[in-house]
């Protein structure tokens, strides 16, 4: 996700005489941001109603759960990548 | 006309306003007269109020309305929402980061700013910049539906609170600028909360527990009209992941995401805020699920202005039916302020996306700063008063249809601004070609979705059956993903044919995605206080 290929200006500074650049700042805790797209974005893994948590229905639950575990992640990646710039 | 729910009401928006004029002196600088200053709110937010601002952008009164509604009526559907607002957070973390840094380094005040700049294209800028103001106008008038809905609760009927409503608004956003949604935005968020957790304990304690409540919707959503159920049926499952992961791409192109985003005080305060956001989507959670709790509270619909049953009423009714008055006053008084603080942001960042994005680059490119924040205040009425009027002269359903639209068109401009965060390898001639497609491809598919239930043959969804294209299956697709994948095959396509087209100047640097607050260069404003600058240093 923060592959980079963005563009620096030439050595000259002259605008428009641009060449590419491709710088990576990548680490792969990253990849822990997926996480969520596999756990919620395949509803048949957890179109279940059983087993039920509190009356709720698996479905419902299991949804709710993935909040805090995807809050936990963020900020597990928000603390790795703090200092990158 | 029920008395105390109406009197607390009055007092929780009279309060409200108090504090939307009191905005303007809030962490003031020396003048207002500049689009850093009223439309962000002088880019001075730190973490809290940057968690105040973007949930109560994020999270509108249409939100807290419209999905419980959507489970009433439909089912484990409506539950999309919980998916949407979780991965809507790792999908932006970096994106929203990087748009940060280039904006503050080159003083963009919205995305369709970063567009022009970046591809050199003005024709672009103004593309991203219309289809951001279409998109948004819709989504203004839907948050009155939210006051409405409570109007009609509370037993009052006729639309002069909404348009005293709106009269007010318009106003002190007109004098506050980004300031006020923000002051009012910790007012909303508090009794929204509080409301929530009151409601999701006591509501099924008097209903005998959750289980007997998704018992008895599981009896009778097979009855309703849209035969739901509490889990969902195999056909829907493509329906739910599209409408997920494609309501969550949007949701950060719209305008004013990027203005809340953008009124961060540094790049530290979005990387954190994309972490602590979705403490807002557990309690959208349970608010879905007071879609549940009217269908076992035998909630029925009150009849809107139109006559017909209005499903949008039944949050409020259920609140008015479980509720001491008072209390149900207190929860009428959090949807319509949760109406008022994202109109504010929608309104604002539709007029800084005029000033900048067509006023500025066609019609008057010496316009001054001061002159720019003139345009965009009288710009913010025109659009609340615009969207006022489609609902007392138009109609809502001409609104719904409208926001449907918007929310499949707004994700066309994702290849210039995303993928433009991270590369130049797109030609602009390329990305407009794509927009165009995707855009008239989407408003193709729209048409031909019927909605049996309204008797709409057209625009009765934005999802589209993939028996259309002779698949033997009930089974549809949100717009929005399909057509978004056409635009950027044909972006991609074309741009090897573009290439000996002429290339726009890129305005930004490479080390321009990475800068943060107090970096050389970082369009540097006169701190209000000693202790912003201190807190630069504790953040990070």
């Amino acid at each position: 996700m923060s592959q980079e290929a963005s563009k620096a200006r030439s050595p000259e500074g002259r605008p428009g005489r641009v060449r590419a650049r491709t710088g990576f700042i990548f680490r792969p805790v990253n990849l822990l941001l997926l996480l969520p797209f596999v756990g919620l974005l395949i509803p048949a893994f957890y179109n279940k109603a059983t087993p039920r948590l509190g009356g709720l229905p698996f479905f419902y639950w299991y949804q709710l759960v993935w909040i805090p575990i995807s809050v936990v992640i963020t900020l597990i990646v928000y603390r790795a990548t703090r200092g990158d710039r | 006309m029920n008395k105390v729910e109406f009197s607390i009401v009055l007092v929780l928006f009279v309060v409200v306003t108090v504090m939307g004029f009191l905005a303007a002196r809030w962490r003031r600088r020396d003048t207002l007269h500049d689009l850093n200053e009223w439309g962000l709110g002088g880019r001075s937010f730190g973490t809290w109020v940057t968690w105040f601002l973007l949930g109560g952008d994020l999270y509108t009164a249409y939100t807290f309305v419209a999905v419980p509604a959507l489970v009433f009526s439909a089912g484990a559907l409506g539950f999309f929402a919980v998916p949407y607002t979780i991965v809507v957070f790792p999908l932006v973390f970096f994106a929203a980061t990087r748009l940060w840094s280039v904006a503050h380094r080159q003083g963009y005040v919205t995305a369709a700013d970063f567009v022009r700049g970046r591809h050199g294209s003005n024709t672009l800028g103004v593309a991203v910049a219309i289809t951001g103001i279409v998109a948004t106008m819709p989504y203004i008038a839907l948050q009155m539906v939210g006051i409405q809905a409570v109007v009609e609760a509370i037993g009052i009927h006729g639309h002069w609170p909404l348009v005293i409503a709106f009269v007010v608004l318009a106003a002190y956003t007109y004098s506050s600028g980004l300031r006020a949604p923000a002051l009012i935005a910790f007012v909303k968020d508090t009794l929204i909360y509080i409301v929530v957790i009151v409601a999701v304990i006591y509501i099924p304690y008097k209903l005998g527990g959750y289980g007997k409540i998704f018992d008895a919707a599981a009896k009778a959503l097979p009855n309703k009209p849209s035969h739901g159920s509490i889990t969902l049926k195999s056909s829907q499952y493509l329906a739910y992941s599209t409408l997920a992961l494609g309501s969550a791409m949007a949701l950060f192109l719209y305008p004013h995401s990027t203005t809340a985003v953008l009124a961060a005080r540094s790049r530290n305060t979005v990387k954190k805020n994309m972490a602590l956001l979705p403490a807002y989507s557990l309690m959208l959670g349970f608010l879905a699920l007071l879609g549940y709790m009217a269908i076992a509270a035998k909630v029925t619909p009150v009849k809107g202005t139109n006559g017909k049953p209005d499903n949008n009423t039944i949050v409020p009714v259920l609140f008015d039916h479980q509720f001491p008055s008072w209390f149900a006053g207190i929860a009428f008084g959090a949807i319509a302020i949760g109406a008022l603080v994202p109109a504010a942001i929608m309104s604002i960042a539709a007029a800084n996306t005029f000033t900048r994005d067509i006023y500025k680059p066609y019609f008057r490119p010496n316009a001054s700063p001061k002159e720019e924040a003139q345009v965009s205040k009288i710009m913010s009425l025109v659009v609340k008063f615009g969207a006022l009027l489609v609902i007392l002269l138009v109609d809502v359903q001409f609104a719904l249809d409208f926001q449907l639209i918007g929310g499949i068109i707004i994700i066309q401009i994702l290849p210039a601004v995303v993928l433009g965060l991270y590369t130049r390898w797109f030609h602009r001639w390329a990305l407009l070609a794509g927009w165009a497609a995707g855009i008239a491809t989407s408003i193709w598919m729209l048409w031909y979705v019927p909605n049996p239930l309204t008797n709409h043959k057209h625009f009765g969804g934005a999802q589209w059956a993939l028996s259309h294209i002779g698949m033997n299956t009930k089974a549809a697709i949100w717009i929005g993903i399909p057509t978004v994948l056409i635009n950027l095959i044909l972006a991609t396509l074309l741009t090897p044919l573009f290439s000996r087209l002429p290339r726009g100047v890129d305005a930004t640097n490479a080390d321009d995605y990475h800068a943060e607050a107090g970096d050389p260069r970082v369009a540097v404003l006169p701190s209000s206080s000693q202790e912003s600058g201190a807190t630069y240093r504790s953040e990070r």
